[in-house]
């Protein structure tokens, strides 16, 4: 589905991704770690669209280019990106956002759009299920709202627009424990076989509960090791520092052919 | 900013169109001659002749003021005409129903009915044609429960002592420059009044149309609120897309008696100049409205989307005691419009109280200024004023300025200013469009959202207008 060959960003003439090559298959759950300053985040901005980047090389999507596309051409073609950071757009209502959001989506998806009625009953099932306060729907997106509050607003969103891939950038980070539980199971009931999920994480907590089938480290601005999920415990064990020594011998990414890693 | 907010390259204007009406126009220039006509074609009293003159000769020493942040080349007072209005066909319509077609029809196409069946929601107007009222609808229905609401020269007529008695009791001929040439040479406008105790039972509203070219309009409106009565206004404004600048120079006074509230809104969208900085509307008006009795309200909503140039100050003087003065207003200037525009709040009564909010987005070359002053006397005793004021930037070549003045002469008075420039946020941008907005529903949506406040000042049906005006107005500003 996402196939990501020798991927180079800059911003403002520093260089934050150096080479990524990545291949998702529909059906399929990847995790990216790394330490800070990796460009994990950037990996995810720049799938989005974000402005500002030089981007060099090629990311096909469906088979097509996806970096030719505007960000909301590729929502449109099933691109979500869970922000780290859910951004505040005051005075404009959380409700109206998601149903303009997901009516322009579906419109260009070719489906009808939802009408006020049917839809305020659907956000409040999704809303249910994630354990939302329905009073939330409407404030303004985001603002006001508690960094727990905020995260669930993202999976909300990201079960009412029906992606097929979606990114989720340290979604699992400021959550305690319960938070994480009921994201975690919002994330699982999306996994799909025509659907493909990339979590991008520090921690390999959430991947407890989404099992990832690969796991990639990213490091230095491309990706130096992948593995089946037990790589995530084995980082648990040992921190990044295995992976920072074998690329400051100065070599050439260590990386190991995605194609050599044996699928569970 | 990136290129994901450009310059506005141009953008629709609506209501653009001129309407093929014949015509009567004063010849240009302005003399005794012309305000004379003008007071002939109303059929005026001798007074009211007598205090347009005055007015008149009280001009002729008045220099145009400089101090707005505005600029425009020199205004040739000598190269417009001051009166213009449609011809009559025939005697002068008895009832709405024969009203000229055409006239009919360009008010049809800018969405306003002067058909009042066809006005479920009860919305009664004054449909104004460059300087002449050409309708007023629900007269009989207002007249039931006392409310007067019809054109200003028909209450000239009709209701002289009236007029005689409110005219000038809030804006002087001598005020300023644009409201003593106003003095002058006004044609039409909207009177009301509301007897004491009395709630209008439906919104009013003026619209404002001006079609003829080179001509100017000089309306003068005047709104009386008696003891414990209550009324909600509203202003529409468009015109036709002309190369040359265009003069409104209008007058409004508002007057509250005690326990009176009046909310005047504004939804301002008169053509403004295009992308290379041709044409437009040069706005300059006096508005103003005076809390005369204890416990009276009077709000000040406006929307300015349209003119080359918007100069104007809504304001209040407070001086009935506890009485109360608001201004809500939206600006928004794109291309090469100019705006200086705020309130000045008045506050001569103990324990006045007043209340501005002022929303100003600029995008293109557009210059967008606020200017307010709260003046606080030394018999208003327990005043409070709270000021906010916020900018929104789009794209690199605008800008936004504000010049609040703070006169307090009672230690008693408690002001508060909070202001606040920020360009339009480029994570809110990516975030919209990331779930599918367009760069353009991101924009429209969020500067809705940072104009939410005022909207929800506007009585219902122009909130909805209002957006979609926005909408319309911030077409491709942003690439």
């Amino acid at each position: 589905m996402l196939s990501i060959r020798n991927l180079s960003a800059t911003v403002d003439a520093t260089r934050i991704l150096n080479g990524v090559d990545l291949q998702i298959n529909a059906g399929e759950v990847h995790a990216i770690m790394g330490p800070n300053g990796a460009g994990k985040s950037t990996l995810g901005q720049v799938l989005a669209g974000r402005d500002g980047y030089t981007v060099t090389d090629d990311v096909t999507y469906d088979g097509a280019d996806l970096l030719v596309l505007t960000p909301e051409a590729r929502a449109a073609a099933g691109l979500f990106l869970a922000f780290q950071y859910p951004v505040e757009i005051p005075g404009v209502g959380n409700m109206y956002f998601l149903r303009t959001a997901v009516n322009a989506v579906r419109l260009a998806r070719g489906l009808p759009e939802y009408g006020a009625v049917d839809f305020l009953a659907l956000a409040k099932e999704h809303m249910a299920r994630l354990d939302m306060d329905p009073s939330l729907l409407s404030r303004s997106v985001n603002a006001g709202f508690s960094g727990g509050e905020k995260k669930r607003n993202e999976i909300l969103q990201m079960s009412m627009l029906e992606p097929r891939l979606a990114i989720l950038d340290e979604t699992d980070s400021g959550l305690d424990i319960d938070a994480l539980r009921v994201v975690a199971e919002g994330v699982q009931a999306l996994r799909s076989p025509d659907r493909a999920i990339l979590i991008i994480t520090h921690y390999p907590r959430l991947l407890g509960y989404v099992v990832p089938d690969q796991v990639h480290v990213l490091s230095g601005g491309r990706i130096v090791r992948s593995g089946n999920s037990g790589l995530a415990l084995e980082l648990e064990a040992e921190g990044y520092g295995p992976t920072f020594a074998g690329q400051s011998g100065g070599a050439t990414s260590p990386s190991i052919p995605l194609d050599a890693v044996p699928t569970p | 900013m990136t290129d994901q907010l450009q310059e506005l390259v141009e953008r629709e204007y609506q209501y653009g169109f001129t309407t093929d009406l014949d015509t009567d126009v004063a010849p240009k220039g302005l003399t005794e001659a012309v305000v004379r006509l003008i007071s002939a074609k109303n059929s005026e009293p001798a007074w009211l002749l007598e205090w347009r003159l005055g007015a008149f000769r009280h001009f002729l020493t008045l220099e145009e003021p400089t101090w707005p942040n505005v600029h425009h080349e020199p205004i040739d007072y000598q190269d417009m005409s001051y009166w213009a209005a449609p011809k009559a066909k025939g005697p002068a319509p008895k009832s709405l129903d024969e009203i000229d077609p055409e006239m009919r029809e360009m008010f049809d196409k800018l969405g306003i009915s002067l058909a009042e069946q066809e006005r479920l929601s009860g919305i009664a107007v004054d449909a104004i044609i460059d300087s002449v009222s050409v309708a007023t609808t629900f007269k009989a229905r207002l007249a039931e429960v006392g409310v007067i609401f019809c054109s200003f020269s028909d209450a000239v007529r009709d209701y002289p002592e009236l007029v005689r008695k409110y005219l000038e009791s809030v804006v002087s001929p001598r005020d300023n420059f644009f409201a003593t040439l106003n003095s002058a040479v006004f044609s039409d406008g909207s009177f009301c009044y509301v007897p004491a105790g009395v709630h209008c039972p439906m919104e009013l509203s003026t619209y404002f149309r001006i079609n003829a070219a080179e001509t100017g309009q000089f309306e003068r409106t005047l709104i009386v609120a008696e003891a414990g009565a209550t009324v909600s206004y509203l202003e529409g404004c468009t015109a036709p897309m002309r190369d040359e600048h265009q003069l409104h120079a209008a007058v409004v006074e508002l007057v509250a008696a005690e326990d009176s509230q009046i909310k005047y809104s504004t939804v301002q969208n008169w053509y403004p100049v295009d992308a290379d900085g041709r044409g437009g509307i040069y706005n300059f008006v006096t508005k103003r409205g005076r809390c005369a009795g204890a416990r009276s309200k009077i709000s000040w909503t406006q929307v300015e989307t349209g003119s080359a140039i918007t100069w104007k100050y809504p304001s209040v003087i407070l001086q009935g005691d506890d009485s109360v003065g608001e201004f809500s207003s939206v600006a928004v200037t794109t291309n090469y419009q100019q705006a200086d525009t705020g309130t000045k709040m008045i506050h001569i009564g103990r324990n006045t109280t007043s209340t501005i909010l002022s929303k100003g987005i600029s995008a293109g070359h557009a210059q967008n200024t606020y200017r307010g002053l709260v003046k606080i006397l030394r018999s208003a005793t327990g005043a409070r004023n709270y000021t906010q004021c916020d900018s929104l930037l789009i794209g690199p070549d605008c800008g936004a300025h504000t010049f609040p003045y703070v006169e307090v002469k009672n230690d008693s008075a408690q002001v508060e200013h909070e202001a606040s420039t920020s360009k339009i946020d480029e994570d809110q941008l990516f975030y919209c469009r990331q779930r599918g907005l367009s760069a353009e529903d991101a924009t429209s949506m969020i500067v809705n959202g940072f104009c939410r406040e005022v909207f929800d000042e506007l009585p219902m049906e122009y909130a909805v207008e209002a957006q979609a005006l926005m909408r319309v107005s911030l077409e491709g500003s942003v690439g």
